[in-house]
């Protein structure tokens, strides 16, 4: 009679038991900091008929770093990996991207998993994961496996996850020498509003300030966000000059394919798209440059 | 001219009355009270924006348990009554058909039905099972369309009344049109050396208080109802209540609650009379509380527009013409404020000769509301861009040309009357030798100026003074205190009596409890209620003086008043002077308690003039912008508590920054609102803002004792034009259309830069 | 007929409390009409706004996006657990001086998160106050004589400390 009140609450205590709650139960939804799910539940938009809430799994909560690199737990807080001293001396772009998630309100509860999860083309944190070659570490009934995270999203709102399956990890190298990154975005406000357009860069300069490697990602202006070989190409060799960055942001706004929308035009989409490319490429360079 | 009086208390900063149950959470807004046995109500709206109702089948959800009663448009009387409002009336008939549709949805989220349950999640689930049959029609989204030959009619019955176009005879979406003018027009252009035309247009907006729309209502079995909520007008409330219930007035009362903001919004009664007729049918408590997508989507936006201006000048800065063509959306019903914004449009200048048209055009979107110095922003960020562009043209100072021209006490106002004393100029030279004029701008910013004027309102007010044995008084009022009123009105209570400020209780009354008094709105509490609370107090003093010269045994005449003591004349015995709280100990002695009381009717009140400076900075490549520096001049006639008043020009500047740079209702083609929550209804946040500097400058109202002007709705008028000329001045652009987005701005920036390099 | 209310052991404002809440509740809606503690406010329901802000084992969060039932253990500070015996927090002393609130239904949200901020960063700079009170909307004021209250707070806070 009453759809809503037959809504469960779970509290799994461990990743073997969510896995079974999720893959008894096609229906319910795991919850972390609730910042998508639960403002999409009270739209309408989803009907669970459990919420899974992770956040009593230690493993989805925790930070750790060590000689391989990062393991970001899906769930931790954004305002706990903003809090977390060498995870943004390493990984500064990414750190950016995880405090541009909404309000100091919204940190204290959404996480990357949930933003990634949420699969929006416009989600902060997917372009900074994709630049620093994360791998998302998913747990199901048949173990653990892992997918890089440009393959994680499929489509607005549809990742790899199957039936019974959960995100519960990100998994990151650690950065070699003269390596750093940067994120930019562009909203109409400051703050509070969803990125019409966002941008992360990771490069690696060798000793004498040429860049090795490169990494270019672009959020918002495709179903999902787009990794630019084409941009990051246009780096590699190059001192990161004016003329290579130029080129870079030219290689982003040709590989968009934005929509127009409440919140931008195609055009601008692609336009600011080489704009925020150019400059997160700056700064990425100059942080490097400082390593 | 009388000499100034010295003040003790106007002019200081107390801490405002009600301000620690606010910063402890105790204060009691409307959503935040229980009543026993109280059921929960739920609105079924409308999903399409324009559509003829066939009919509703309600019966699956009155059969839901938990279910007390289901209301739709037929279990409520048509009304013909109407409120009067100043010199405009709101038509119940049409509030109420707005409230609750009867025949037709006029716009997207109108509501069709309502229930009242145990729960709410029983409430929501139950509505969801009511069947309405709907025949769809086309939605007419905007101006253009909605003056179109083959435009769909909203209300077939309509006619343009007023000043109508030739050949408008027949069903219109013109509701209204109206004319001003002065002088052969077409004469003046002729000798004007500069002529700038401009078309403008801007989005409907929201006046986005933060606490959505709540109430909660009990109707007995005797039609006698009570009704808590937060609004501007209980007795607007509770009129229109008793109109559209279908009850004696005689028979409602209404609590008003704390506000937690309207600005002009919560005045429209959009729950309060469904309230009751469910409370009626269930002989139950009923409380409704809007959503936050329901408050944009279902409540009072203002106009979205379009607004020609065309001016003209002799080359040393004279205006000497003028015509603007005004078209504001009233929404799915008539009354948008496109006639004010006619008044308004050129208040500010002596112009010889001009001609304004003003047209109210229905659309199938939310019936426009009050906000903020209704319709005058809208014309302000027209003519004050268009006298940017003359100043440009001429190569002049843009305050030098607004001074050339401004206002002053004898000259007759564009709308009518002669000016009384007004701070046009004062505000004006304020603004010119202020460091900030003059300050250097950084790379990529420009600055902005622009004046923005408000009636202000008078109208009905009342006021009750009670005095205490101990010397203290309450004051009450039927104004709901929006911006620190109630501070105010004890600091007349305490300039009157001479009694501390923090010893007088100052009080928001109910309808039964205080004097009939008009809204909270107009810019008029400070001002018409603050003088009948001068007035009341005065009453008190009378009676006072009165108590002292029995105990003296002299004539009342003869008993002086000085610094809130009665003085005995000169020579009496054993006489000496008396405090409040000596007199007021003695109140059962010399004839009883004391209760001063005041009401009035104010017909006009102070206008009053702002003039803003803004820089912008402008980030080329993406169109994105901020502002850096913004600085507010009034005249504010007298400021009673100066913090208040600095925060009704602070927050009304911010309201046009965002109404300015990124605020708008964004309709899809079936004029279904996308952006109907604060996500992407961008308003201003903490971090988009420079500090706000204010300048007060006090040009007192002859009208009022202390020379209280009305405040709050002058300073939303200048932003859109002062960040638009700011924005002109950065990028070399006139941008005529609001918001001024990063999309629209980088768009205009490459394509003059396209122009320049292909010329 | 199952019983379908969870029960819920949880620490308000330093006492413990315990309610009944649906498994889909909000926090806010357990806060408000289960406990009664009507201080926060409900502005707009998707954490857009700032007017629920609470803290949640010392966390900033809204509490439109929190189940209540994921209060079980944890500890909850509401506006109505900020002012002390007979004394307001410096916070609220400082928002009464400076007239930093008008209609006042967004400054219970404001003030929880301008305490979240001094707790994090004693002395935040006018910039990093406007940052941090970003997911707070006030139509009123302007953020002025907010933002001026709260940097007046954490100056005087940090006097009184020393």
């Amino acid at each position: 009679m009453n759809g809503m009140l037959a809504i469960r609450y779970e509290t799994p205590q461990s990743v073997g038991e969510a896995v079974r709650l999720m893959a008894a139960d096609p229906d319910a939804r795991v919850l972390a900091g609730g910042t998508d799910l639960l403002v999409q539940f009270r739209a309408g938009v989803r009907q669970p008929s459990a919420f899974v809430d992770v956040k009593r799994i230690p493993e989805l909560m925790s930070i750790t770093i060590d000689g391989q690199g990062l393991r970001l737990g899906a769930a931790t807080a954004a305002a706990v990996i903003g809090e977390h001293v060498e995870l943004r001396t390493l990984w500064p772009g990414l750190v950016e991207a995880v405090q541009l998630i909404g309000s100091t309100q919204i940190q204290g509860r959404g996480s990357v998993g949930g933003n990634l999860c949420n699969a929006s083309p416009a989600a902060d944190t997917t372009c900074a994961l994709i630049v620093n070659r994360a791998d998302c570490v998913i747990a199901g009934p048949g173990g653990e496996r892992t997918v890089p995270v440009e393959e994680f999203c499929i489509a607005p709102g549809r990742t790899v996850l199957q039936r019974g399956e959960l995100l519960i990890a990100l998994r990151l190298p650690r950065p070699a020498a003269r390596t750093s990154d940067a994120y930019l975005r562009l909203i109409p406000r400051s703050e509070m509003d969803i990125a019409v357009v966002g941008a992360a860069v990771s490069v690696t300069l060798d000793a004498n300030g040429v860049c090795r490697s490169a990494r270019v990602a672009i959020g918002a202006v495709a179903p999902t966000a787009l990794l630019v070989p084409e941009a990051a190409k246009a780096l590699v060799g190059s001192s990161l000059d004016a003329a290579s960055l130029k080129r870079a942001a030219e290689a982003a706004s040709t590989a968009a394919r934005p929509i127009g929308d409440k919140r931008g035009t195609a055009g601008y989409r692609r336009t600011v798209a080489g704009v925020l490319t150019r400059r997160a490429a700056a700064i990425a360079a100059g942080r490097a440059r400082r390593k | 001219m009388t000499t100034p009086r010295e003040f003790k208390y106007v002019g200081t900063r107390p801490i405002r009355h009600d301000g620690v149950d606010k910063v402890t959470g105790r204060a009691s807004y409307g959503a935040d009270v229980v009543w026993p046995g109280m059921l929960h109500g739920f609105v079924l709206r409308s999903p399409h924006a324009h559509a003829r109702i066939v009919s509703i089948d309600t019966r699956a959800a009155e059969a839901t348990p938990g279910v007390k009663a289901v209301l739709t448009g037929k279990d409520l009387p048509e009304t013909t009554a109407t409120i009067a409002l100043g010199e405009a009336a709101i038509d119940l008939r049409d509030v109420g058909d707005n409230m609750l549709a009867r025949t037709k949805v006029l716009y997207h989220g109108h509501a069709v039905a309502a229930v009242a349950a145990t729960t709410i999640d029983i409430a929501r689930e139950a509505a969801e099972k009511i069947q309405v049959v709907y025949e769809v029609l086309e939605p007419v989204t905007g101006i253009d369309r909605a003056i179109a030959a083959d435009a769909p009619i909203l209300h077939p019955a309509l006619r343009t009344k007023g000043a109508a176009s030739p050949g408008a005879a027949g069903p219109t979406n013109i509701a209204s049109r109206l004319e001003f003018k002065r002088g052969d027009v077409d004469a003046a252009f002729a000798e004007a050396d500069v002529v700038v035309e401009r078309e403008f247009r801007t989005p409907m907006v929201h006046q986005g208080y933060i606490e959505p729309h709540a109430c909660i209502a009990r109707c007995g079995e005797d039609g006698r109802a009570v009704v808590w909520c937060t609004t501007q007008g209980p007795f607007v409330v509770r009129d229109a209540c008793a109109a559209i219930a279908g009850l004696d007035p005689a028979h409602v009362k209404v609590i008003p609650s704390e506000i937690g903001g309207g600005f002009g919004g919560k005045i429209v009664v959009y729950l309060e009379p469904m309230a009751i007729a469910l409370s009626r049918k269930a002989q139950r408590p009923v409380k409704m509380v809007m959503g936050r997508d329901e408050v944009f989507r279902a409540t009072g936006p203002t106009s979205g527009s379009r607004v020609r201006v065309k001016l003209g000048a002799k080359r040393d800065g004279t205006l000497v013409a003028a015509t603007a063509s005004l078209w504001y959306e009233a929404g799915a019903y008539r009354g948008s404020p496109v006639g004010a914004g006619a008044m308004c449009a050129l208040a500010a200048y002596k112009i010889p000769s001009f001609f304004i048209e003003a047209h109210d055009v229905v659309v199938n979107k939310p019936k426009v509301a009050a906000y903020r110095a209704p319709g005058s922003p809208i014309a302000a960020f027209a003519v004050e861009s268009v006298v940017d562009e003359i100043a440009r043209e001429l190569k002049m100072d843009p305050i030098e040309l607004r001074l050339k021209n401004a206002n002053a006490e004898g000259d007759k106002a564009p709308y009518g009357p002669k000016y009384g004393p007004i701070g046009l100029k004062q505000i004006l030279e304020a603004a010119r030798n202020h460091p900030h004029w003059t300050s250097p701008l950084a790379a990529n910013q420009g600055r902005g100026i622009a004046v923005g004027f408000w009636f202000n309102a008078g109208m009905n007010s009342s006021a009750t003074v009670i005095l205490d044995t101990d010397g203290s008084a309450a004051v009450v009022t039927g104004n709901p205190d929006i911006g620190g009123t109630r501070a105010a009105q004890a600091i007349m209570v305490a300039e009157e009596l001479g009694i501390p400020v923090e010893r007088v209780r100052p009080g928001v009354g109910d309808t039964d409890g205080s004097g009939y008094t008009d809204l909270t709105g107009g810019s008029r509490v400070c001002y018409a209620t603050g003088m009948a609370v001068i007035r009341a107090a005065e009453d008190v003093r009378d009676q006072l003086k009165a108590r002292a010269a029995q105990i003296w045994n002299v004539a009342v005449d003869a008993v002086g008043w000085e610094n809130g003591r009665a003085i005995p004349p000169a020579g009496t015995e054993k006489a000496e002077a008396m405090t409040v709280a000596g007199l007021a100990a003695k109140m059962a002695h010399t004839g009883g308690p004391i209760v001063g009381r005041a009401s009035l009717y104010a017909p006009m009140a102070g206008p009053a003039f702002g003039a803003h400076i803004c820089d912008l900075e402008v980030d080329s490549e993406t169109g994105q912008s901020k502002v850096v520096r913004y600085t507010v001049f009034q005249d504010v006639g007298r400021a009673v508590h100066p913090g208040y008043v600095e925060g009704q020009m602070q927050g009304g500047a911010a309201q046009g920054i965002g109404w300015a740079l990124n605020e708008e209702y964004i309709y899809d083609a079936d004029g279904v609102m996308e952006n109907a929550g604060f996500l992407d209804y961008r308003m201003p946040v903490a971090s988009d803002l420079p500090m706000i500097d204010t300048v007060i400058i006090e040009v007192p109202n002859p009208l009022h004792p202390y020379g209280v002007r009305g405040v709050g709705e002058v300073p939303i008028v200048p932003p859109l034009a002062a960040v638009a000329n700011a924005m002109r001045d950065a990028t070399g652009i006139r941008f005529t259309e609001l918001p001024l987005s990063p999309p629209r701005v980088l768009e205009a920036i490459e394509a003059a830069s396209a122009v320049s390099v292909g010329a | 007929m199952t019983v379908t209310k969870l029960h819920i052991e949880t620490t308000i404002n330093g006492e413990p409390r315990e309610f009944l809440c649906d498994s889909h509740e909000t926090l806010l809606s357990a806060l408000r009409n289960g406990l009664g503690l009507t201080g926060t406010k409900e502005g707009c329901a998707t954490g857009d706004c700032g007017a629920c802000s609470i803290l949640l084992d010392g966390r900033l969060v809204p509490a439109c996006l929190v189940l209540a039932p994921e209060a079980q253990g944890r500890a909850v500070t509401t506006i109505e657990g900020l002012s002390s015996g007979d004394a307001l927090h410096p916070l609220q002393q400082k928002f009464l001086e400076h007239a930093a609130l008008q209609c006042g239904v967004c400054t219970p949200g404001f003030i929880v998160a301008a305490k979240a901020l001094l707790d994090a960063k004693p002395n935040p700079s006018e910039d990093e106050t406007r940052y941090w009170l970003a997911g707070n909307l006030c139509r009123c004021t302007g953020y002025d004589k907010i933002i001026r209250a709260v940097l007046d707070a954490a100056s005087e806070m940090k006097e009184s400390a020393i």
